[in-house]
């Protein structure tokens, strides 16, 4: 049961950004442009640096929302499970190996990053927009899971709950549409 | 040395906004909303939490800028923000505020660490919904952003004293420049 009264009892992160949209709104925008803005990562990309530290924060919420998102972009959630227990293994490039490297780290503590690991991901092509952007997308998953988990929110009661979730992410992205949510 | 190219004018997090305006802005807006919106909670206690948390992470900037911050807001009890963030003492704050520290420790270690009876203590002591919520998202805000400034090794100031007219521009003017207070920066 949620810590906290939840109008609209809708589970994990969409029942939170309901309920305190103020917070909410800024971001989202974030997100918004972070996961699915223009940017020399693929969508595929970002969803699994957001996987690797939703997955490894155990956060039950947002591995399977994001996992199934990815598996969207990759093929399915096996590839995604797979990519993310062995980046080096040869389905994704060499580059976004590293970067999933670097989201791994920042999950402990952005401290956790070292110049090696930022060389390596320099060396395989990896911009300084990417570098930057990867810390972010692992910054805002740490901040997710914990708002979601934090606040005890009740889980989906039907896992196909996420797969209609995944279609709306990969479509609309992360910004509810005027007409379906009445606010701006 | 940070790991991309920052302005050496933008210490910490300021650096990062300013190199990915984008994301910048909307950052900027949560941190207002978060510490200078509607809350039950002070100003100065949600400083104080943010302090707290960022210090437990480890992060030298957002410890530093937010105890200045905490401390332009506590005004003559200053102390109590070096006590909590430093010592560990809390005997300068109120019980409700010692357990809502406690919450934030445990969403800070991961937020399925917050027990039903840690919360159920705060409502025993008068919180409600919003104390709690604010508490849980303070929490985990700070955890994105202390892992932003160091995943990024965001420049980061010595001395407590570069950190005083920060805090206090922080805790007066907020998170989102004007344009009129921006030309003076």
């Amino acid at each position: 049961m949620p810590h906290v009264d939840i109008p609209s009892k809708l589970p994990g992160i969409t029942g939170l950004l309901d309920a305190w949209p103020e917070p909410g709104k800024p971001v989202r925008d974030v997100t918004q442009f972070i996961l699915r803005g223009p940017n020399t990562l693929t969508e595929g990309e970002r969803e699994l640096i957001a996987s690797v530290v939703c997955t490894g924060n155990e956060c039950q919420f947002c591995s399977n929302a994001h996992v199934i998102t990815a598996a969207r972009y990759v093929g399915s959630v096996d590839a995604v499970r797979s990519i993310l227990s062995n980046p080096f293994g040869g389905q994704v490039s060499e580059r976004v190996a590293h970067l999933l490297t670097i989201a791994g780290a920042i999950r402990t503590s952005g401290a956790n990053v070292t110049d090696e690991m930022v060389a390596a991901a320099r060396a395989a092509g990896a911009t300084d927009v990417e570098i930057h952007d990867t810390v972010l997308i692992a910054a805002l998953f740490s901040y997710y899971n914990r708002y979601v988990d934090g606040m005890a929110t009740d889980l989906p009661s039907d896992d196909m709950y996420y797969e209609v979730l995944a279609d709306r992410l990969t479509t609309d992205g992360y910004i509810r549409k005027e007409a379906a949510s009445g606010t701006h | 040395m940070p790991h991309i190219p920052v302005s050496p004018n933008n210490p910490g997090i300021r650096g990062l906004f300013e190199f990915r305006p984008e994301t910048g802005a909307s950052l900027r807006k949560l941190a207002q909303v978060l510490l200078h919106g509607e809350s039950p909670l002070t100003k100065g206690e949600r400083e104080l939490l943010a302090t707290f948390v960022s210090h437990g992470n480890g992060c030298r900037f957002c410890t530093m800028s937010h105890a200045a911050a905490a401390r332009h807001h506590y005004g003559a009890d200053h102390d109590v923000v070096d006590a909590v963030v430093y010592r560990n003492d809390r005997s300068g704050v109120s019980e409700l505020m010692n357990i809502l520290l406690d919450i934030a420790e445990r969403v800070r270690v991961g937020g399925r660490n917050v027990p039903d009876e840690l919360v159920a203590r705060a409502r025993d002591l008068g919180a409600g919904d919003r104390h709690i919520h604010d508490t849980v998202l303070i929490a985990a805000a700070f955890c994105m952003f202390n892992r932003y400034v160091d995943g990024l090794r965001a420049i980061t100031p010595e001395n407590r004293e570069d950190y005083v007219s920060m805090g206090e521009r922080m805790a007066t003017a907020g998170y989102v420049p004007t344009e009129a207070a921006d030309a003076t920066r």
